[in-house]
């Protein structure tokens, strides 16, 4: 997995509540058996228009936001279905960091698999990120994870929680697989105790 | 010892290793695997030179592409839809898991297979990369949908790595009034909770009303436990779950049977457990439910009117400003008075026997409106073979329904089943987002009954007024 550990670039703000997994990638795209050129379908339905062109007033077909690598959401962001191409997706496009005031569960889970750094923070803190992301191209944010701040254009430094675990991985670039097979002898000893316990199942 | 949830209960007897910051390592009993979500992680397995763990307890079946019509025996017309079949077909084949696939009569939604054949038993740890998961919770299993990646790690460990959520009390008191159903409970609960209001919690359903439920029911009542944005619902077993269960084909028997029961019978939540949230609602106040906007909180009784953006606070203004320009709805419109253009029924919400029964009790005997499309797709094989058998299907069909093969279908259009732009439909099934049943499709989402209902009059109807 691709290391996440400090990131200066542009933030794209997307004010909208419960954006969920169908809006971030729509199920056509799910066919694929791959995990990569899903970017070009990021937020299809929002991006472009039944013809297929794009619809300019959607922020990331904005030129000041073409190069977004931060996006800046509402609450319960990635709401919606467990299917991980919408971390896929976003991290195709370039985005690495999402921002909000609060993610569904399994995505949140989902973007940390995938080298996606997820901020949850409290609405005045996402405020105050959504209005330097719409000054565009200029504003420069930075996330440290290391530190564990965000950094507007203006220098205020916002600081967020992570765990530990989590926050460990994604800065080594740790596959979770490797990590678990060197508990190998845990699960044995556990699946020898839980076939006498519940030969059932 | 200290009072313990059934979730807490769950956890315990799965927890393998937990290191000092709280991260743990839990075993996963049952992993259930469909065609979508699952590709990527056989490759995965594949490239590492990795096996399945444990193949005997990993579970494959196609559902979300599948064409539901019956030339889908001659083939997958859609190359995409055929190729990520035949990838689950192999990756079935190369690693030795159970597999029902496309033209077996056991085939059918993940979610109605793993329990009618018995895979899903109380007590167990159930995971699949779906978000619907959350069904097989229904039978006191801990039950989440789980990313790709985490299909890979499962397949190659048999295990999760977790940190352990909160516990959430959802009781619903007394009984449910005629025309009421386990869809109208879990609706009503997200559109009082909120998408986000189970965000961090597991929860446990409980109370009279639940009680009274059978285990479709619950199943349905379970499987909208991620759209309040729950990781996983449950509900403690009891003898309504012990009779579902016995003599399926994986099920426990004789010994095992005695000694499982032995077990289960210690899977409820002990009465001075610790609960950090706990929301009651009567069930006597439940009424008939439909949605109104794109997300699945956007609740109200059938007797009321679309909302105005400005009834409510802080985002959800724009939210629902959004929502009725999408829907095409305007503040003040009875919602009886909306007319549709469609019906599905099915889905791993309500695509079982009993939903079926309810929707041709309301159908029998009568006609959809003119012009209607209207079409009832089962959750498996055996689900519609014995609503052929009982007669439903006749009621359907001459009731102008289409009769369909099983599939995930229109709920997600991942398969030919879709909406047209603009195009209005009454769904049993889970999501009303934007696009979810096609692109600009209408989604409004209702019980079985009340989907039969606006089948007849052709516009959101409550089923009360054909009882």
């Amino acid at each position: 997995m691709e290391k996440f550990e400090k990131l200066t670039g542009i933030a794209a703000p997307l004010p909208q509540i419960n954006v969920d997994t169908d809006m971030i990638i729509p199920k056509q795209f799910l066919k694929t058996i791959n995990r990569t050129g899903l970017g070009k379908n990021l937020f299809d339905e929002m991006r472009f228009d039944d013809n297929g062109d794009e619809i300019p007033d959607f922020v990331l077909n904005k030129p000041k936001y073409r190069e977004t690598e931060i996006l800046i959401a509402g609450d319960n962001f990635g709401c919606g279905s467990s299917r991980e191409h919408a971390p896929w997706a976003i991290k195709d496009f370039g985005i690495r960091c999402i921002i909000a005031p609060s993610f569904a569960d399994i995505f949140y889970n989902n973007c940390f698999k995938n080298g996606i750094l997820p901020v949850a923070l409290p609405q005045e803190k996402v405020d105050i990120l959504m209005k330097d992301a719409e000054k565009g191209s200029n504003a420069r944010v930075t996330v440290d994870l290391e530190n564990q701040t965000v950094t507007t254009s203006d220098g205020e430094v916002i600081a967020f929680e992570v765990d530990q675990f989590k926050k460990h991985c994604l800065l080594e670039g740790l596959d979770d697989i490797g990590l678990t097979m060197e508990k190998a002898a845990a699960i044995d000893s556990f699946e020898t105790q839980a076939e006498t316990a519940r030969p059932w199942v | 010892m200290s009072p313990k949830t059934l979730y807490d209960k769950i956890w315990d007897a799965h927890l393998v290793h937990e290191a000092d910051d709280g991260t743990c390592l839990l075993y996963i009993d049952r992993h259930l695997v469909h065609e979508v979500t699952s590709p990527q992680a056989f490759e995965g397995l594949r490239m590492a030179g990795r096996k399945v763990r444990k193949p005997g307890n990993t579970i494959a079946v196609p559902d979300h592409n599948v064409p539901t019509t019956p030339d889908r025996v001659n083939g997958i017309q859609n190359p995409e839809s055929r190729i990520q079949v035949e990838a689950l077909d192999k990756n079935a084949k190369d690693f030795g898991i159970h597999y029902y696939p496309v033209n077996d009569i056991r085939q059918g939604i993940v979610h109605i297979v793993g329990p009618e054949q018995g895979w899903t038993l109380p007590g167990m740890t159930v995971v699949c990369g779906d978000s619907h998961t959350a069904t097989h919770g229904a039978f006191g299993a801990l039950a989440h949908g789980i990313g790709t990646s985490e299909v890979e790690h499962v397949l190659a460990t048999q295990t999760l790595i977790q940190t352990k959520s909160k516990n959430m009390k959802v009781e619903i008191t007394g009984q449910l009034r005629p025309g009421v159903t386990a869809k109208d409970i879990t609706l009503s609960v997200i559109g009082r909770t909120g998408t986000a209001g189970g965000t961090g919690y597991v929860i446990e359903y409980c109370g009279e009303a639940i009680r009274s439920l059978s285990m479709e029911g619950r199943m349905t009542v379970c499987n909208m436990a991620i759209e309040g944005g729950a990781r996983a619902g449950l509900i403690a077993p009891d003898e309504t779950t012990y009779a579902y269960i016995n003599g399926r084909p994986h099920a426990p028997k004789g010994a095992q049977w005695e000694a499982a029961m032995a077990w289960w019978k210690t899977l409820y939540s002990d009465d001075d457990a610790h609960w950090d949230k706990v929301i009651t609602i009567k069930g006597e106040e439940i009424a008939p439910v439909v949605t109104w906007g794109t997300s699945p909180e956007d609740v109200l009784a059938i007797t009321e009117s679309v909302p105005a953006p400005e009834d409510f606070e802080g985002g959800k203004v724009d939210a629902a400003r959004r929502a009725l320009d999408y829907m095409g709805l305007k503040p003040g419109q009875k919602l009886s008075e909306i007319e549709i253009d469609t019906v599905f029924i099915g889905s791993c919400t309500n695509g079982r026997i009993e939903d079926l029964r309810a929707a041709a009790e309301i159908l029998k005997g009568k006609k959809i409106k003119d012009g209607l499309r209207a079409m009832v797709v089962p959750g498996s094989g055996l689900v519609r073979a014995q609503a052929e058998e009982e007669g439903l299907a006749d009621i359907f069909k001459e009731a102008g329904f289409e009769w369909r093969l099983a599939g995930c279908s229109m709920c997600l259009a991942m398969n030919p089943d879709q909406l047209t732009p603009g195009e209005r439909c009454a769904a049993t099934s889970n999501r009303n987002f934007e696009g979810r049943q096609g692109r600009g499709g209408r989604t409004h989402l209702m019980s079985p009954q009340m989907a039969a209902a606006a089948a007849v009059t052709g516009r959101l109807t409550d089923v009360r007024d054909l009882m």
